[in-house]
């Protein structure tokens, strides 16, 4: 039997409400024990010992939104290169999106990621599988299959079911197997532009995309799940009235869920300002209202969740004209960092940033992780929430290097990850 | 020391022209006495001097244009410089080549002057990140055109003898229309008066707060005004996207004599080119050698890349190298 102890540790659990000094012990990859009391009298013979030196101990990260190149674009990231990344930011298990090639549709395809995962990753991964066939937006999958398989929810990741008829009977039939509807919220037809649609957009001369294009789908949607019943989450919103929409759908008592990525919380639409390509994202960057609109969102939980919504891209797609430019940002790595400034700056308590990224995730996912208690797997993260560091793109572990927060500074830095017992990150 | 020399002191504190955006009122006056100067000179038999012997000009034009092509090649060759032109269709470019390979091999030739005309907007900024030369922006996408709204600035103030206190409307396609940004900058940093006249549907998004006046109406927008500006709607956003349909646009928005009787008798009219003649100008206006600048402004084009050429010469190195 493997015993570590962790200990001068703050241990914070989000879900219970934990913030004390105290000792944590894991026995073959699950927590066995923890609090202020634990190895008072001693530490018992044969347990490894991790001084954490008054670090934070806290349940591992879980990121819901995470796109790699595994299988059909590998030069972009794989499923290893993307959970070398996570381990580096704390995250210990991420959701891979289903916008893969061939799109994971198929149960087969599930099992692939699943078996890639556990063969070739070092934290936990498991896939959304997709809602429609290829994720073409005219058929629905096989949602059952799928769920028993181990998708652990359905999106067409960063395209929208446009269809409000296939959507209406995917929402009515996902509700059977109370499978979570996961939508990328936009209006195609709306949302051709390149930037968030502004007065900045039309100094730029870039075409824009209004913040209509996203509450549009999600009133739409809302509509259609009155009638179906369900869970439905969007994967993040980007604009001060879909928080609105959102809270006013859960006060008449809709199951409705959504996130947030931690680009959208930190950075606005300024920083594209030099026509930088990393600051090209799908929802756009909105303006310093929405953002600190979203901010208020996350604190007063209308906002449930936190994602990196990294996405990784090479520079050939992304060393263009911004309006030829691809889409997206990675942000497994800087994900707890960036969104620690919210934090330090006083906007929200650290309790509710890791409810955030542990046990709200892990409940809308059915996931036994993103808490500290015991009998639950052990996939913890330790992080100094204080010390300053310079993001050096060349240092992060993505094989794609498109960050937003290049050569940014951030304050808090992740010391230690651990999944299943076993530590699979160590700052040196 | 060759700097003492009056003729080729620094007198422009930039490296590249990428735009009106960051330009004082100085550096633009600068720019137009210098560029009224070579207005003289292109009218004389012996057009040429030497302010850009030795040098070597690229002319990288992404999207194909005639006049600002051929305007900035005859300034260069009045200066003296070696005029190279490449004219690359963007198709070819998407399939191969990115634009950024495009530039860093140009590059390696050594110019000293790259002026680049691209079809989106950043396109020329990009590039002048990747390059060692000084860049000129001859139109990047729907973001800003400098030297157009310079030589406008020119023909302005040569006609009015001045740009401050005058009302000038820009009426058309202000959506997609680089002329418009940069004139609208250049305008209110000079100390103008701007309106703006379009249907909704051809206005960018927060244009209220780009400092002009905005009229749907074009009677009433060309009330008092001192200069109507026209510019060019591309045909293929004139059947039903943007605007209903050519008749309709230009029975509300096109400038006939009926319209322009609104404006002050003397107002001035331009358009920066090609014009569609009887879709958002009437041929007899654009004609009218007393109301219509037309012609005089691709006079002024020369002239003013010309100081553009040589503000820019000036501040190059005279070392190689190493």
């Amino acid at each position: 039997m493997s015993r570590t102890g962790f200990i001068n540790a703050r241990l914070i659990d989000p879900a219970s409400g934990l913030d004390e000094p105290g000792n944590l012990l894991v026995e073959d990859g699950k927590i066995a024990d923890l609090g202020p009391t634990l190895f008072n009298d001693s530490i018992p013979d044969g347990v490894e010992i991790v001084d954490c030196r008054g670090h934070i101990l806290s349940p591992g990260l879980i990121d819901m939104r995470v796109f790699t190149g595994e299988p059909g674009a590998e030069h972009r990231e794989t499923l290893r290169t993307a959970s070398l990344a996570a381990a580096a930011g704390g995250v210990t298990t991420l959701i891979v999106m289903p916008n893969t090639h061939p799109a994971i549709d198929d149960v087969a395809l599930v099992d692939f990621i699943e078996r890639r995962s556990r063969d070739t990753g070092v934290v936990n991964i498991h896939p959304m599988a997709a809602l429609t066939k290829g994720i073409a937006g005219k058929e629905m999958t096989e949602i059952g299959l799928l769920k028993e398989a181990g998708a652990v929810a359905f999106t067409d990741g960063d395209r929208a079911v446009a269809d409000a008829q296939i959507m209406r009977r995917i929402l009515s039939y996902a509700a059977n197997f109370d499978a979570l509807v996961v939508q990328h919220a936009e209006v195609a037809e709306l949302a051709r532009g390149v930037m968030n649609e502004s007065e900045l957009s039309g100094r730029l001369g870039l075409s824009g995309i209004p913040a209509i294009a996203e509450t549009i789908m999600i009133e739409r949607d809302l509509r259609l799940l009155e009638t179906t019943g369900g869970r439905y989450h969007v994967s993040q919103i980007s604009c001060a009235a879909s928080v609105e929409i959102i809270a006013r759908a859960r006060r008449h008592g809709l199951k409705v869920t959504c996130g947030v990525s931690s680009a959208h919380l930190s950075l606005n639409e300024n920083d594209v300002q030099s026509y930088r390509t990393f600051f090209k994202l799908s929802p756009p960057l909105r303006s310093e209202d929405d953002r600190r609109a979203l901010v208020a969102g996350l604190a007063d939980g209308t906002i449930d969740v936190i994602v990196s919504s990294h996405d990784p891209q090479d520079a050939e797609v992304k060393r263009h004209p911004f309006a030829q430019a691809a889409f997206g940002a990675i942000g497994l790595e800087t994900l707890l960092a960036s969104s620690l400034a919210l934090v330090h700056n006083g906007d929200l308590p650290l309790e509710r940033l890791l409810s955030a990224m542990t046990h709200v995730p892990a409940d809308l996912l059915g996931l036994k992780t993103g808490r500290l208690a015991a009998g639950l797997p052990a996939d913890l993260v330790i992080f100094n929430p204080g010390v300053p560091w310079v993001v050096n793109a060349d240092e992060l572990h993505s094989i794609s290097k498109n960050t937003p927060f290049e050569d940014r500074r951030l304050q808090g830095r992740v010391m230690r990850t651990v999944v299943g017992g076993q530590t699979v990150y160590q700052q040196d | 020391m060759t700097n003492t020399n009056a003729q080729t002191a620094p007198i422009f504190p930039h490296k590249h022209l990428l735009g009106i955006e960051g330009l004082s009122a100085t550096d633009i006056t600068t720019l137009l006495d210098l560029a009224d100067g070579y207005v003289l000179q292109n009218r004389q038999a012996d057009k040429k001097s030497s302010a850009l012997r030795g040098r070597t000009q690229i002319n990288l034009f992404f999207e194909a244009s005639t006049r600002t092509q051929s305007s900035f090649e005859l300034a260069g060759k009045r200066l003296g410089a070696d005029v190279m032109n490449m004219s690359v269709s963007s198709s070819s470019i998407k399939k191969g080549e990115t634009l950024v390979d495009t530039a860093m091999t140009l590059n390696a030739m050594h110019p000293d002057l790259i002026i680049i005309r691209h079809g989106d907007s950043g396109a020329v900024e990009l590039l002048s990140q990747k390059v060692s030369c000084s860049v000129i922006n001859a139109g990047d996408g729907s973001h800003e055109h400098p030297t157009q709204a310079l030589l406008d600035a020119l023909t302005i103030r040569r006609r009015k003898g001045k740009l401050e206190g005058l009302t000038v409307a820009i009426c058309g396609d202000i959506l997609h229309s680089r002329v418009a940004r940069s004139n609208i900058l250049l305008l209110n940093i000079m100390g103008a008066r701007v309106r703006v006249i379009a249907p909704p549907t051809l206005l960018p998004k927060g244009i209220e707060r780009f400092g002009v006046e905005v009229f749907h109406d074009m009677r009433k927008g060309l009330e008092g005004c001192d200069i109507v500006m026209m510019l060019r709607l591309q045909l293929e956003r004139m059947s039903g996207s943007y605007v209903p349909s050519q008749r309709e646009y230009f029975h509300y928005y096109g400038l006939d004599y009926d319209k322009l009787s609104c404006a002050r008798p003397d107002a001035l009219v331009m358009h920066p080119g090609p014009m569609n003649r009887g879709v958002e100008i009437d041929s007899a206006v654009a004609d009218d050698i007393n109301r219509s600048v037309i012609r005089e402004q691709v006079e002024m084009g020369v002239a003013v890349r010309m100081a553009v050429l040589d503000s820019l010469a000036r501040n190059l190195p005279n070392e190689a190298a190493l």
